[in-house]
């Protein structure tokens, strides 16, 4: 009767609402915390993320055009949909080394974090605004604006909370998201993707990729049409790069140096206004 | 007229096209990997087979001046570039451009014959292609009537293209099949036929104002019939893809084929053509993504 051999999952890319394999055929094994190879991972390449921006860059106007309060459903419907599977990644978490104990604490942060930013989704905007004294006859405003397309680079501790951490201040404020998942540990990134799909994001909203950084890092910084890259690397050559790279269009970088991103520090408003840009009006008013 | 007339049973005997076969043909070609510096070669030269063009009601002769700056500017960041073979506009609008690209070598297109459906009769559409010439324009694009062709008038069609034809002159004539409204790819050799026997010096698939633009397997069947005609008349027609081919990939495809089926010698703006608006910016990107490494953003060039 135990003849059933069980189906294992193919872990693939997340881009444009799909999961693909990467075009160039490449994979990496995954080792669990007995140094066996349990899964095989999609080693995204260059013409893949190239694929993500373009269908990112496609969802900006889409999605930085719905109301707030919607942006911050979609938040809670993330929220809650990982609340459903919390097992799953739970038990992913701990396959590849991180005790039970912290993986169920990890999930229930990334969680909640969820919550919180959805929770930030329409209050942020009126904390960060201004209405600004001019000696003309102007009603002058400033608010926060969605920047674009934002490419970030996961960190490797806490690969699931760190993932999370990064997307959903960026992703709340009206941006599109493509992201490089921990190289270390990824697989439960591309879970996250699987909730993601589920919770009516628009396609090509977030786009999650599987593969190495010290590949993808120059595309990432280098790419024109990403507006913003975010990165918490701690290989100081790289690090460089990436700045040299995003400085040829004045892209907005982030390190986020060692962040824990397991206590209350790791989250805040200000991780939103980190992916905005300020606009400001100049309205004339009769004098 | 009379020396021109056709036997009418010409066309309806004209070859049966295997889908399947083209399909096939396509995606074969589709497979050639064109890299490197022969990459950077075919983006310039589909860049200098551009007809970039504004075909659309609410063009203003700003719009037209801004289309033909473009035109002569393209990107001042690359060099070596082309520039496009022409700009195509509506008639009334011909004048403008004409006048804004006085002093270079791009032509300057113009639709006439009722375009896009054709559907008035034939003295006023004869009368719009005059019209056209006489604003200045250096190639007319006509459409045929699809109507009559669908209702088997091949005869009709073809003295509608050889009026017009002789009304052009020296002027290029492009001969617009619509075939998206011609439904089998037997018609579109058909009309291939029709048009290029009738005097056309290009056929072109479509208006870009239905649908569905042109694709590739009707433009391989187009460019068969172009094969077929040359090697029976040694007269070498143009060929214009338009509508839908917006990115540099696509365009590449196209050149293969042409290259594949016609040779290298149709491998030049005098007989092949993509009529397009954005693919002109797609093309710069790609050339300076080859040159520079980095994938390029819309946001960093100007729209047209």
């Amino acid at each position: 009767m135990n003849s059933r051999i069980d189906i294992q999952k193919t872990y693939k890319l997340y881009i444009n609402g799909k999961f693909s394999r990467t075009e160039s055929g490449r994979y990496f094994p995954l080792k669990d915390s007995q140094g066996k190879t349990t899964v095989n991972l999609c080693q995204a390449s260059r013409k893949d993320f190239r694929e993500a921006v373009k269908f990112a860059r496609k969802a900006v106007s889409g999605w930085s055009s719905r109301t707030a309060y919607n942006r911050g459903q979609i938040l809670y419907r993330i929220a809650e949909t990982l609340e459903g599977r919390k097992k799953q990644f739970i038990q992913e978490l701990n396959h590849f080394g991180i005790t039970k104990n912290n993986a169920t604490q990890e999930v229930e942060i990334t969680i909640d974090r969820l919550v919180y930013y959805a929770g930030w989704a329409d209050k942020y905007q009126a904390l960060f605004s201004s209405v600004n004294p001019v000696a003309s006859a102007h009603y002058n405003f400033s608010v926060p604006e969605y920047q674009g397309v934002i490419a970030i680079i996961s960190p490797n501790d806490n690969p699931l909370l760190g993932l999370v951490s990064l997307i959903a201040p960026a992703f709340v404020g009206g941006n599109t998201i493509v992201c490089l998942a921990s190289e270390k540990n990824p697989l439960t990134a591309i879970t996250f993707a699987e909730v993601l799909h589920a919770s009516d994001i628009p396609n090509g909203a977030i786009n999650i990729l599987t593969g190495f950084s010290s590949e993808l890092a120059e595309h990432f910084s280098s790419h024109k049409d990403v507006n913003g890259i975010v990165y918490c690397g701690e290989n100081l050559e790289l690090n460089k790069s990436i700045q040299e790279n995003a400085s040829e269009n004045v892209k907005r970088i982030h390190y986020y140096d060692k962040i824990n991103w397991l206590i209350n520090k790791g989250q805040s408003p200000y991780f939103i206004m980190d992916h905005s840009e300020i606009k400001t009006t100049w309205h004339p008013i009769g004098s | 007229m009379k020396a021109n007339q056709i036997n009418i049973a010409n066309f309806r005997q004209t070859p049966v096209i295997d889908q399947v076969g083209v399909n096939e043909r396509v995606s074969r070609l589709n497979s050639r990997s064109i890299k490197k510096t022969s990459k950077i070669a075919a983006l310039k030269l589909a860049l200098s087979m551009i007809d970039l063009t504004t075909l659309e009601g609410m063009d203003t002769p700003g719009k037209v001046q801004q289309l033909c700056i473009k035109a002569k500017h393209l990107n001042h960041g690359i060099s070596d570039l082309p520039h496009v073979a022409a700009v195509c506009v509506y008639p009334s609008l011909v004048k403008i451009a004409k006048k804004e690209l006085n002093e270079t070598s791009i032509n300057v297109a113009s639709v006439a014959t009722g375009f896009p459906s054709g559907q008035t009769n034939f003295k006023t559409r004869l009368e719009e292609v005059r019209y056209a010439i006489c604003e200045g324009a250096d190639e007319v694009d006509m459409v045929i009537s699809r109507g009559k062709f669908l209702s088997g008038d091949f005869q009709l069609v073809f003295d509608e293209i050889a009026q017009t034809k002789e009304v052009c002159g020296n002027i290029h004539l492009k001969v617009i099949l619509e075939t998206s409204e011609l439904s089998t790819l037997d018609n579109i050799r058909r009309a291939s036929e029709i048009a290029m026997k009738a005097g056309a010096d290009f056929i072109k698939t479509s208006t870009g104002k239905t649908k569905c633009g042109a694709t590739q397997p009707i433009s391989l069947v187009m460019l068969e019939a172009i094969k077929d005609f040359y090697q029976k008349t040694n007269k070498k027609i143009g060929m214009k893809p338009a509508g839908g081919i917006s990115d540099s990939k696509t365009a590449i495809r196209y050149l293969v084929m042409v290259k594949e089926i016609l040779g290298n010698e149709w491998l030049t703006p005098t007989l092949f053509r993509f009529g397009a608006s954005s693919l002109a910016n797609d093309l710069l990107m790609q050339i300076t993504k080859q040159q520079s490494g980095a994938y390029q953003s819309a946001d960093y060039f100007s729209k047209d």
